[in-house]
């Protein structure tokens, strides 16, 4: 399978001009299909999903999992409880719990007993990011999904039957973006904190659909007036069947990009939160609590700061770009990006009409 | 219309009372503002908790205290508004007074500045679609997008003050950074040229020769340290801002705008010296707002002057430049202040702060260099709210002029002879700009709770601190009162924004 873009004969192109092109990248092919085809184009798309692919699998196999009885064990050595010796050796300035990463290939390459260093205590920083990468993970993909059930849901019913039951729904969208989610968030999690990430997720989750619901109702408005769903009616088909089954696929592609931007406003909001101390709290660990408590550090012991960051901005950019790649992959209206070579090609075409 | 307006004004305020009830509740079924001190052992902690139970009305429901709320804040229909008191038995209007004004000056720079950018940027961006500049925007866009407020504020702080700092003690830039950064400058400003590679080049090389030569000139002089432009690089500036914005606004082929705008820049280099005097002598706000009015009635009056017709175009581009003139004037004053201000013992050497909002130490009446002092104050939480919101204005800029570049008028435009100039600024800019107007409000929003977080890390004391106070101390009047201004601000916000794109754009009729 060609990933990076089409090769096709010169002759070919010759013959079939433009449009010939258009008409040969959809000829058929189902939506999925296209939509593979195009974002497997979108180069940093592309790249963005093997990053992401690679921190997940790489955070998650990194420490001991526990479900429930069952306990896979991960490959790192120490675990969040471990407190290690504090390493005094080498480090700068008189600091304690350096990082041992190095990647001079001069002298010794190699990750070392503590590639991100230890916190003050002496417990392995490598450990404490990978899980507090993992708590972030988990809480925005928890948020996404919430979030974007919700939102489908309320806005397909709201756009499907209108009138009434629309302008109810959409004043109670009006009525939760009035409430200003930061404050909200930080009240409930100051008292949902003792519960756990879990619970703050779904509460953000409940929050933040908002915005989806409005989107999805819209594309619902404009849908349910196609003639498609006329037929659809005519052959006897269910409200339901018509909802879900005739306009839904035809939104899925707004629905999923804008579920992508959720899910990337998601990291950071929990990670603002869990900043401020409204978020997760200790003994949890999450990337942005461990930029606040590591904060004030940041003159003398930069890595305790630079780690989590590092993750944070990685796993938000990575979803960002996704969700770019998805947006132009759904676009019917996208147009190919003109080449050079398209450029060369249509001026010899010129040529030969000539 | 009217109709349309009353009628949205009367939801909004149902909406307003539901959701303050939501929050009253939640709040404070969530928090037990006297939880501390049933657990102290302290003999005053019972006289406390029967003092806050009288003042704070704690021993009503909260459902039924939260018309007592309400009641007192409907007083503002009779000319006394009641917030409620604060625990520290302050009232909570006093906190707020203090507070907005704080948030405001923060957000209202940040937002100008970061929408003047973004704009620019993005604008530029699609009209370059495909080109390096575009990737490089957009991949610029996506990381600010996704880097938190937080950290970027604790790096600026670090390298933006401490860092900076320091190298003010002895500055000077090593030739080797001189050379790396007029190789970034001349790249920025080629690729934003674009064109062939011979173009390419030959703007590469001359960006980075200017910006060589800038930055040789400021090690030469010791700029850093004495900073200021002078009648010489502010004439220069200033004519070629007049040459800029000519050609932007009219083209250059307007000689009478063309003229205009010089006479403006000109105007500005003579009164150089005389408007020295009158700075040393008297500095308020009072003479800027009347030296602005001048300018823009001197503006005016020169599209009089120099066309009998089509004078509007002329006067804007006389009254730009002329305003500009003047800002450049106004920076070159601030800066002659700076060696007295960093000289002075409460900031002893080390201009740019890390922390609060003014320096309480500085002890001078002098007007500009208090202003400079609250500038210098601004310049790191501003940039990093700035940093956080410009991705939104190039993204969304960038977007929406494509979209309008497609449209048929455009092809219209430019198929009945309009000069490309034309084409972009009247016909595809103006329109541009009609999905931002809706998009700016939200924007504005989103501003305010990332200055929440920015307050914190540089300690501001403004409606974010105030927040995050009133959560941490069980402060449920504080927190509705940082609430309700906060969903106002919301309701007006969406009000306003519909009733700006209705008016901008004919296509839509509210209220039908």
């Amino acid at each position: 399978m060609k990933l990076f873009g089409r090769k096709t004969s010169e002759g070919e192109l010759l013959a079939g001009g433009e449009n010939a092109i258009a008409n040969k990248e959809v000829e058929g092919l189902s939506q999925g299909q296209i939509v593979r085809r195009r974002f497997f184009r979108h180069r940093a798309a592309v790249i963005a999903l093997v990053t992401l692919t690679s921190i997940i699998v790489f955070v998650l196999s990194a420490l001991d999992t526990k479900m429930g009885p069952i306990r896979i064990p991960g490959w790192w050595k120490w675990g969040v409880e471990d407190i290690p010796e504090l390493r005094f050796e080498d480090c700068p300035g008189g600091t304690t719990g350096c990082p041992t990463l190095s990647i001079n290939p001069n002298s010794h390459f190699g990750f070392g007993t503590h590639p991100f260093g230890q916190d003050d205590i002496g417990r392995d920083y490598f450990a404490l990011v990978m899980n507090g990468a993992r708590r972030s993970l988990m809480i925005m993909f928890v948020i996404g999904i919430v979030s974007g059930f919700i939102g489908v849901v309320v806005g397909s019913i709201s756009g499907f039957y209108g009138k009434k039951i629309d302008s109810v729904l959409m004043r109670l969208v009006d009525f939760l973006q009035t409430v200003p989610t930061i404050i909200i968030a930080a009240v409930i999690g100051k008292a949902a904190g003792k519960v756990g990430p879990l619970y703050l997720a779904l509460f953000l989750g409940i929050l933040g659909w908002t915005g989806l619901a409005r989107l999805v109702r819209a594309q619902f408005l404009s849908l349910r007036e196609m003639e498609f769903v006329d037929a659809a009616r005519v052959a006897g088909a269910s409200n339901l069947r018509i909802a879900f089954k005739h306009i839904l696929p035809n939104a899925v592609g707004q629905i999923i990009v804008s579920i992508t931007l959720i899910m990337a406003g998601a990291i950071l909001t929990e990670t603002a939160l869990s900043y401020l101390g409204f978020g997760v709290v200790p003994p949890d660990v999450s990337l942005g609590l461990l930029i606040s408590q590591y904060e004030s550090a940041f003159t003398t012991r930069p890595w305790l700061f630079w780690w989590p960051g590092f993750f944070i901005i990685s796993i938000a950019l990575c979803v960002n770009f996704i969700g770019d790649g998805l947006r132009d992959a759904f676009d019917p209206r996208q147009r190919r990006r003109i080449t050079k070579k398209d450029r060369l090609q249509a001026k010899l075409q010129v040529k030969a009409g000539e | 219309m009217l109709n349309y307006i009353l009628r949205r004004i009367g939801v909004s305020v149902m909406i307003l009372l539901g959701s303050s009830f939501l929050v009253y509740n939640l709040a404070a079924y969530a928090s037990d503002p006297l939880a501390e001190l049933r657990l102290s052992t302290d003999d005053g902690a019972k006289q406390r908790i029967i003092a806050l139970t009288r003042d704070l009305q704690l021993d009503v429901p909260p459902p039924i205290r939260y018309f007592l709320w309400l009641k007192g804040v409907l007083g503002v229909f009779v000319g006394h508004m009641n917030l409620g008191n604060t625990r520290d038995a302050s009232t909570v209007q006093a906190e707020l007074a203090y507070a907005i004004p704080t948030t405001l000056r923060l957000v209202f720079v940040a937002t100008f500045t970061a929408l003047l950018v973004g704009m620019a940027l993005g604008v530029i961006s699609a009209l370059r679609q495909y080109s390096r500049f575009d990737y490089g925007m957009t991949f610029l866009a996506f990381l600010l997008y996704s880097l938190p407020i937080f950290w970027v504020a604790v790096l600026l702080k670090q390298f933006m003050a401490i860092q900076f700092n320091n190298f003010l003690a002895a500055p000077h830039i090593p030739i080797k950074w001189m050379v790396l950064m007029s190789i970034f400058t001349g790249i920025f400003w080629s690729s934003l040229f674009g064109g062939e590679r011979k173009r390419f080049w030959s703007v590469f090389a001359g960006a980075f020769a200017t910006n060589l030569v800038i930055l040789w000139a400021i090690n030469a002089t010791n700029w850093y340290t004495n900073p200021g432009l002078g009648p010489i690089l502010i004439g220069i500036l200033s004519f070629g801002v007049a040459i800029g914005m000519t050609a932007l606004s009219t083209g250059l082929d307007n000689k009478p705008a063309r003229n205009a705008a010089l006479s403006m820049a000109g105007i500005g280099l003579v009164i150089y010296y005389p408007l020295q005097w009158l700075f040393n002598h008297s500095g308020s706000f009072v003479l800027i707002l009347v030296l602005l009015s001048i300018t823009i009635g001197l503006g005016y009056a020169s599209s009089f002057v120099f066309s009998k017709i089509d004078r509007g175009p002329i006067a804007r581009t006389a009254i730009l430049t002329g305003v500009i003139t003047g800002l450049l004037i106004l920076i070159d004053r601030v800066m002659q202040s700076w060696v007295e201000y960093s000289s002075t013992d409460a900031v002893n050497y080390r201009p740019v702060p890390t922390f609060g909002q003014r320096n309480d130490q500085l002890e001078s009446t002098d007007f500009w260099i208090n202003n400079l002092d609250t500038i210098t104050h601004l310049v790191l939480p501003t940039l990093a709210l700035i940093l956080i919101s410009l991705a939104g204005w190039i993204r969304y800029s960038r977007g929406s002029l494509l979209e309008v570049l497609n449209q048929d008028y455009i092809r219209t435009a430019r198929a009945k002879g309009l000069n490309e100039r034309t084409v972009i600024t009247r016909h595809a800019f103006r329109n541009m700009m009609l999905p931002l107007s809706s998009l700016f409000v939200g924007e504005v929003v989103g501003l305010i709770g990332g200055a929440v977080i920015t307050e914190r890390v540089f300690g501001w004391q403004g409606m974010g601190t105030l927040g995050i106070k009133a959560i941490n101390g069980y402060d449920l009047n504080l927190l509705m009162g940082v609430n309700l201004l906060l969903s106002i601000l919301v309701v007006m916000g969406n009000l306003i924004s519909d009733l700006v794109y209705s008016a901008l754009d004919p296509r839509i009729r509210l209220g039908k």
